[in-house]
Formats: C-alpha cells, sequence, structure tokens
C-alpha cells in the first residue's frame, strides 16, 4: 500500500487530478448544506451576470435561478450518475468477460459474439435509442449508460482471463481440487483486478460525459439539475449569456480532466513495470 | 463582451418602437418584401388548406368580404357596405363595382355564391359547421348577396376573412374535382398580389396585381416569402439582411430580445386579435384531488404569470383573466380575482383534500420557452407545499397523453377566432368532453348551467344580450378554475422600420401587405 502511494504520487498530474476530484466529492457533498434551498428556485431576476451580486456569485440563469447551487447541486447528480453506471457496468462486463477467458470455446464465442451485437452500435445512439423508448428518468439514465458501457469491461476481462487462466498458479489451484468458481473469484480476478480498477476510473469520465450529452440533448431527467442540463438550457442564449453555458461545461471538463489523470495515476501505481526507472 | 440583457430597458424600447407610427409620410410606390415563411405550405390554394403559413401567402392572393380591425370590428373589403337585419337572420352584403379576379375575369356575386355554399362548404370543414346555420343565399343581382340563417347566429359577420371564407373563383372551378384541380398550382384570387413562381425549399415569388381595384395600391412591387427551416437561421437571415419581416413565432423568444436591440428595428404584439391565443394549462378533473375546487383555486394563485411573461416572453402579450381573451367578443375583465397570491394559494390547499400527492405536469413540447415554463411553474408550485414531477414528451407524445387524459397539469395553447362561440364553448361544454381528442373539453369540466347558457348565447340576435350572457359564463367559469389560464400570447412581429403597415388588422401579416410601403428616405 506504501509502495502503490509512493508511485501514484509520483505522477504530478494524478495528484492534482485527485485534488480536483476531492474538491468536487466534497462541493456534492456538502451541496445539501451549503445551498439548502432547491436549485430550481428562482431567487433573484434573470441573467444577472456572475460577480455582481452579493450572494449570488455565479449569476442566475434564464429564470433566476442561482447558477452556483445548480452547478454544487449538479456535482451530486454527475457522480452518482458516473459512479452507479460504471458499477453497473462492470456487475454486467466482469461476469461475462471472466466466463467467456474462462471456458473459452464454445461459451466465449456465445459470449463474446453477445458482446460485439453491442459494440457494433455507436454507444451514444444506442444511450439516445434506449432513452427515447423509455422515460428519460435518472434511473433510466443510468441503466442506458450502463447498458452501452459494459462491452468494452467484459473484452478487457475477458483478455486477462485468458492470459491468467494457464498459469502454473491456476493449475496448481485445479489440481488441489478447487471448483471453478473459487478459482475464478480467488485466484484469477484478483490478479485481473488492476487493469478493470484503471478502465473503471475511465468509465465513470465516460458516463459523466454521456449523461452531460444525453442532458444535452433534453433527454435527461427534467426534473433534476445536472450539468449537461444546465449547458443544454443555457444554449439558446450563448450570445447573450455564454457564462451559462461556459461555467457548467468548466465543470464537465475538470471533473473528467480528473478522472483521467488518476486513471493514469492508477495506472503506472498498479503496473510497476511500466513505471518510469528513474528513481 | 455582451451585454446582459436588461429587461426594463427592452420593454422600454418595446414602448418607444410604436407599431402604429405607420401614418407618418405619404406612402411610397415600389421595393420589395423579403418575409421569412415557416414551415413551408402544403398548398397555397386557401380553400383548401387552412394551416398558419398558407394563410400568411394565400391572404395576398385572395380576398373575403371584409377584413377586421384591432377591435374585431369589419370594415369592408370584396364588400362595399353590409346591413344585418333587426332580428339577425338576415345578411345582405353589397359589393365593390370594378373588381376582377387575376385572370381578368370580374368578380361578381355568383362566385360569393360558389364559393360560400359549394367550395368551401365541401372543403373547409371549420366553414362547414358555420354554414349549418344558413338557410339560403340568395344574388337578386351581380353585386348583391343575401345570407338568409335559420336562427340568429351571432359569430357569422366574424367569418368574412379570407382564412375562413376566401372568394374562390367560380369560373375555374364549378364542375371540377376541386382537390385535383390544376389551378390549384397557380392560385388565382382577387387579391392585390400575384402568384408568380414557387422554387420548393427556397421561396415563394409574388407580384404586384397591377389592376387592384385600390387606387395605388399595392405599394410594393413583390414579395418574396424565404422558407428557412432552422430558428437561429431565420435569426441570422434577418441580422444579415436576407429578410426584412419576421412573421410572430419565426425566431426563438429568447432571441426576440438580441433582435429587437438592432438599429431601425421595430417589433408589435399586434395582429392576433382574431386568433386570439390563450395559453393555459388543463386541470384534469378525472384525477384526484384536482376535483376539489380548493385544490385548482390554490394552483392557480400559486402560478406567478407575471413573471412568466416578462421572463420567458420578452413582456410580450398579457396575463390571462379566464378563459376569454381579452380580444375576443365579449370579454369581461371583471372576472373573480385569480391573481399571484402564494399566501392565498397555501391557504386554501390546506383547505383542501391536497395530501401531498405527486402532481404531474405535462410540458408543452414547442421549444424552450415551454420547457422553463413548466420548470417555473413546479417551482411555483412546491413551494406552496405540492410535490410535483415534470413527464417528459415530443409531439406525438403529447397528443397522445392529452388524448388518453393521462396527465395532471398540461401545458396547451388554443385560437379563439374572435368569437366565444367559435374559440371557446368548445372548451368548457360538457358534451364537448369525450376522451380521443387533445382539443376538446380535455379538463372534463361539467356544468350544466353554463352548457345551457353557452348554447343560447351563441343564438341571440341582440349583442347586450350575448355580452351579458358570457359575462355570467365567465364569471361562473373563473369561479370553477377548470383550467389554469396563463397567458394570452404575444407573437411579435420584427421588421425594420421603414418597412409601414406590415400589421394593420387583428389578422396581423396573414391578411395580405394591401397597405405596405416601404420608406427610401
Amino acid at each position: 500500500m506504501k509502495d502503490f502511494w509512493k508511485r501514484f504520487r509520483y505522477n504530478r498530474g494524478a495528484v492534482i487530478g485527485l485534488f480536483i476530484l476531492a474538491f468536487v466529492i466534497a462541493t456534492a457533498i456538502l451541496a445539501p448544506v451549503l445551498f439548502p434551498q432547491s436549485p430550481w428556485k428562482m431567487v433573484q431576476r434573470p441573467f444577472l451576470p456572475p460577480f455582481t451580486q452579493d450572494g449570488l456569485m455565479l449569476g442566475t440563469d434564464a429564470l433566476g435561478r442561482d447558477v452556483m447551487a445548480g452547478l454544487a447541486h449538479g456535482a451530486y447528480v454527475s457522480l452518482l450518475v458516473g459512479l452507479v453506471s460504471t458499477i453497473v457496468a462492470l456487475a454486467i462486463g466482469v461476469p461475462v468477460g471472466a466466463l467467456a477467458g474462462y471456458f473459452a470455446g464454445r461459451t466465449d464465442d456465445a459470449l463474446m459474439r453477445f458482446t460485439e451485437f453491442f459494440q457494433t452500435i455507436p454507444s451514444f445512439a444506442l444511450a439516445i435509442v434506449l432513452l427515447a423508448i423509455f422515460q428519460p428518468s435518472l434511473t433510466f439514465v443510468i441503466i442506458a449508460i450502463s447498458i452501452v458501457s459494459w462491452p468494452p469491461v467484459a473484452r478487457l476481462v475477458r483478455g486477462e482471463v485468458l492470459s491468467l487462466r494457464t498459469r502454473e498458479f491456476v493449475e496448481a489451484a485445479t489440481l488441489s481440487g478447487l471448483g471453478n468458481t473459487q478459482i475464478i473469484l480467488r485466484h484469477i480476478l484478483p490478479n485481473a483486478l488492476p487493469p478493470i480498477i484503471v478502465l473503471a476510473s475511465l468509465m465513470v469520465a465516460q458516463a459523466i460525459l454521456l449523461e452531460s450529452s444525453l442532458s444535452f440533448l433534453g433527454l435527461g431527467d427534467p426534473n433534476i439539475m445536472s450539468w449537461g442540463y444546465m449547458i443544454g438550457a443555457a444554449r439558446t442564449v450563448i450570445r447573450t449569456a455564454w457564462w451559462l453555458s461556459f461555467l457548467p461545461g468548466m465543470a464537465i471538463l475538470l471533473t473528467v480532466l480528473a478522472l483521467n489523470l488518476i486513471g493514469e495515476g492508477l495506472n503506472d501505481a498498479l503496473n510497476p513495470r511500466l513505471t518510469r526507472k528513474s528513481e | 463582451m455582451l451585454k446582459p440583457i436588461n429587461l426594463a430597458a427592452a420593454l422600454l424600447a418595446l414602448s418607444l418602437a410604436s407599431p402604429l407610427a405607420a401614418q407618418d409620410g405619404e406612402p411610397q410606390s415600389g421595393g420589395t418584401l423579403n418575409v421569412v415563411i415557416q414551415p413551408e405550405p402544403p398548398s397555397l390554394m386557401l380553400g383548401l388548406v387552412q394551416n398558419g403559413p398558407t394563410q400568411m401567402v394565400g391572404g395576398d392572393i385572395y380576398e373575403s368580404l371584409l377584413r377586421y380591425d384591432f377591435d374585431l370590428k369589419p370594415e369592408g373589403q370584396l364588400a362595399e357596405s353590409w346591413e344585418i337585419s333587426e332580428d339577425g337572420k338576415t345578411y345582405t352584403f353589397k359589393l365593390r363595382q370594378g373588381v376582377t379576379f387575376h385572370d381578368g375575369t370580374p368578380f361578381t356575386s355568383a362566385d360569393v355564391e360558389f364559393s360560400m355554399d359549394k367550395f368551401l362548404r365541401e372543403s373547409h370543414s371549420r366553414m362547414r359547421t358555420y354554414m349549418e346555420h344558413v338557410e339560403s343565399i340568395e344574388t337578386p343581382d351581380e353585386h348583391t348577396v343575401v345570407f338568409n340563417l335559420k336562427q340568429p347566429f351571432g359569430p357569422f359577420i366574424g367569418i368574412f376573412e379570407p382564412g375562413t371564407a376566401p372568394m374562390i373563383p367560380k369560373h375555374i372551378y364549378e364542375g371540377t374535382d376541386f382537390a385535383t384541380n390544376e389551378a390549384n398550382n397557380t392560385p388565382i384570387g382577387t387579391g392585390p398580389f400575384k402568384f408568380d413562381k414557387w422554387e420548393k425549399g427556397s421561396f415563394i415569388h409574388l407580384v404586384k396585381n397591377e389592376d387592384y381595384y385600390m387606387e395605388g395600391k399595392p405599394y410594393v412591387n413583390e414579395v418574396y416569402y424565404h422558407v428557412i427551416p432552422d430558428a437561429a437561421s431565420r435569426a441570422v437571415a434577418y441580422e444579415t439582411g436576407k429578410v426584412d419581416v419576421l412573421p410572430g413565432g419565426s425566431v426563438e423568444n429568447f432571441d426576440v430580445s438580441r433582435i429587437q436591440a438592432m438599429e431601425n428595428t421595430c417589433i408589435t404584439d399586434k395582429g392576433w386579435e382574431y386568433f386570439g391565443p390563450l395559453s393555459w394549462m388543463w386541470v384534469n378533473m378525472n384525477n384526484k384531488p384536482l376535483d376539489d375546487v380548493n385544490v385548482r383555486r390554490a394552483i392557480m394563485h400559486a402560478v406567478d404569470r407575471n413573471f412568466a411573461k416578462d421572463a420567458l416572453w420578452n413582456g410580450l402579450g398579457k396575463v390571462a383573466t379566464g378563459p376569454f381573451t381579452s380580444s375576443t367578443r365579449f370579454w369581461d375583465g371583471d372576472t373573480p380575482d385569480i391573481s399571484y397570491d402564494p399566501e392565498k394559494a397555501k391557504a386554501l390547499l390546506a383547505d383542501s383534500s391536497y395530501n401531498g400527492e405527486k402532481i404531474r405536469i405535462l410540458g408543452l413540447p414547442y421549444g424552450e420557452t415551454w420547457q422553463r415554463w413548466a420548470e417555473a411553474v413546479k417551482q411555483n408550485l412546491s413551494e406552496i407545499g405540492m410535490d410535483t414531477e415534470i413527464v417528459p414528451s415530443d409531439v406525438a407524445g403529447w397528443n397522445q397523453k392529452i388524448s388518453d387524459r393521462d396527465f395532471d397539469l398540461a401545458f396547451t395553447y388554443l385560437y379563439q377566432y374572435g368569437d366565444p362561440a367559435l374559440g371557446v364553448s368548445r372548451s368548457y361544454m360538457g358534451s364537448n368532453a369525450a376522451p380521443g381528442s387533445p382539443w376538446n373539453n380535455v379538463a372534463n369540466y361539467q356544468n350544466p348551467e353554463t352548457d345551457k347558457m353557452f348554447e343560447e348565447a351563441a343564438l341571440m340576435a341582440n349583442p347586450d344580450d350575448r355580452k351579458a350572457a358570457y359575462k355570467t359564463i365567465q364569471d361562473q367559469i373563473v369561479s370553477d378554475v377548470p383550467n389554469i389560464w396563463l397567458l394570452e400570447l404575444g407573437f411579435p412581429t420584427i421588421y425594420r422600420c421603414n418597412i409601414k403597415n406590415p400589421v394593420n388588422t387583428a389578422f396581423g401579416v396573414n391578411d395580405g401587405f394591401r397597405d405596405v410601403w416601404i420608406d427610401t428616405k
């Protein structure tokens, strides 16, 4: 663990990413305390520019709603969608990949063809179709994002498992009479974990972007304040009130950047062989 | 750096740019008028198709016997004078002399009879219901037409406008299949402009009718209607000078304030008096707790309509007083108070059968303005302690949900056609409440008393009697709050200030550019 942190810290970008993410998480958690009023509440006259009114540091939007409150509450939604949909995608992708890789042969063929079926459809288009069919609510947004983002997990896990299953320690486990489930869960998957963790951190970023894009197109939950919604609602007034699109855009950019930096740092830390040898 | 919108300044600019400053100076002849048309009309044959864009272009080509000023008072167009008998059953029109169709054939009383009795009765559904009141049409001479009604029908004097009763040339259509007649592609009327060319997907070109019966009119030589399918591009087309007139609804509300700040730009919300578009939320009275009048009253007082007007509609339009638009005949401003009053709303809600049920709000899927409006209403209602949820939908889904009565509150807006018997009663008559249509009495308002009065008022001969009846109806309906009336919508027409008179009747740009002239000084 100490080694891990040392290697992670060596990547300066990752540390910065971690700070940004910590800030975003803190904002999301503290949003109900800092802005106890609903972010939908119309508090002042519309289109107040930032830094012109005490108490409304980032101004107001087209309906006079506090942009700062919107950003804080939006952070919670973005992180929630990012995390939950990633967990769901892992819950689908990891078992599929592990089974395919471990059993190989027919099982592998069947599961991989099924995976490819999802991979051949552009993920964003598929998400739009799914949401057009279902009602756009937060639950369905998360489901749609999970459905389009599990195939890469399955492929990665399958690759890792394929290469691990022929190793000596797996053969030893088999010889000692362990069942398939035990071998997969206790011996193979723990060794396949590092690349999965790195991928997961990038998937959170991807999911936040997807949610924002969907909300931007008006396919998000209309009852929930999210960054994508804020940009979508502001795009018609971009020539008169550019900051209404710019501020949530920056929030998305920084959060996604932070997650990517962290992903890189994790990669360095978890794959010691790849780390720079300059110490 | 762009300046933030200053609502107050925008409103001031609006009041300064008087739309009626049209009388200044002597009219000049010449010039070209470039207008936006949205969407592209399916046909220009106004007798067959009556959607918005067809009315706009068709209003230059076709005319009717009358036109109506901003107060819906009739003025002569093809009719020189008219008379309504004492008992309200006989309408006599004297036609103008020397009027010809675009192909040179004289316009006579036979054309009026043919249009009203044959053509429109067959092809115009709204007209068909009006004509049911007509017993017979007589044409004693070439320039006199007499309508004999079965019983008095007050709204009758209000139907002689081009979109409702266009005059169709008898010599072209008699004995043919109206819908497939080749002449539909080259429409011929008596109007100030003649059809020249239609480049599908690009523009419609009309030229001046040199033989028009009004001395010196029309003033402009030609009119181009430009087809531009995207709202942002339409705004840009005005900014770059490609078009000079943006009819109501051409650009997003959010763009209006930017465009109206441009130099030489005037804006008016007049020209919608006949249609009188009124927006409201249907309240689904089949659902509990919305069948409780106190819940409905609470909602009515909770919704901040002035805010919506200023923030979403650029201050255009008016806060509604009830089921009638103020430009509709027999409107009464003195109805029970329904103004914004959250404290009163809270008190009413506390007194009601509301128990924290989730109220579903169905927004109108017509773009950003309506979406924001639903959000504002949701917020208004949450402030008096109601739990609400916005249900997203597209146009087809909206139609379906309204038809199936699958909503609690639903945004809509409807036209009133100048008279309560034509455009108001349909939304409140108990007999007109069957599910399956998004345009009838969707709220399922059942009040035998107002039903009876609506029926009687339509057939009263004396306008004063009608006024009294409609006054009672309005008071009753407003105190029952079957709908949450929002705004009389203002659809602004934006134009260059040197274009004079683009809007001078209750139909706005739909009434043709007969009186328009361009000031080049």
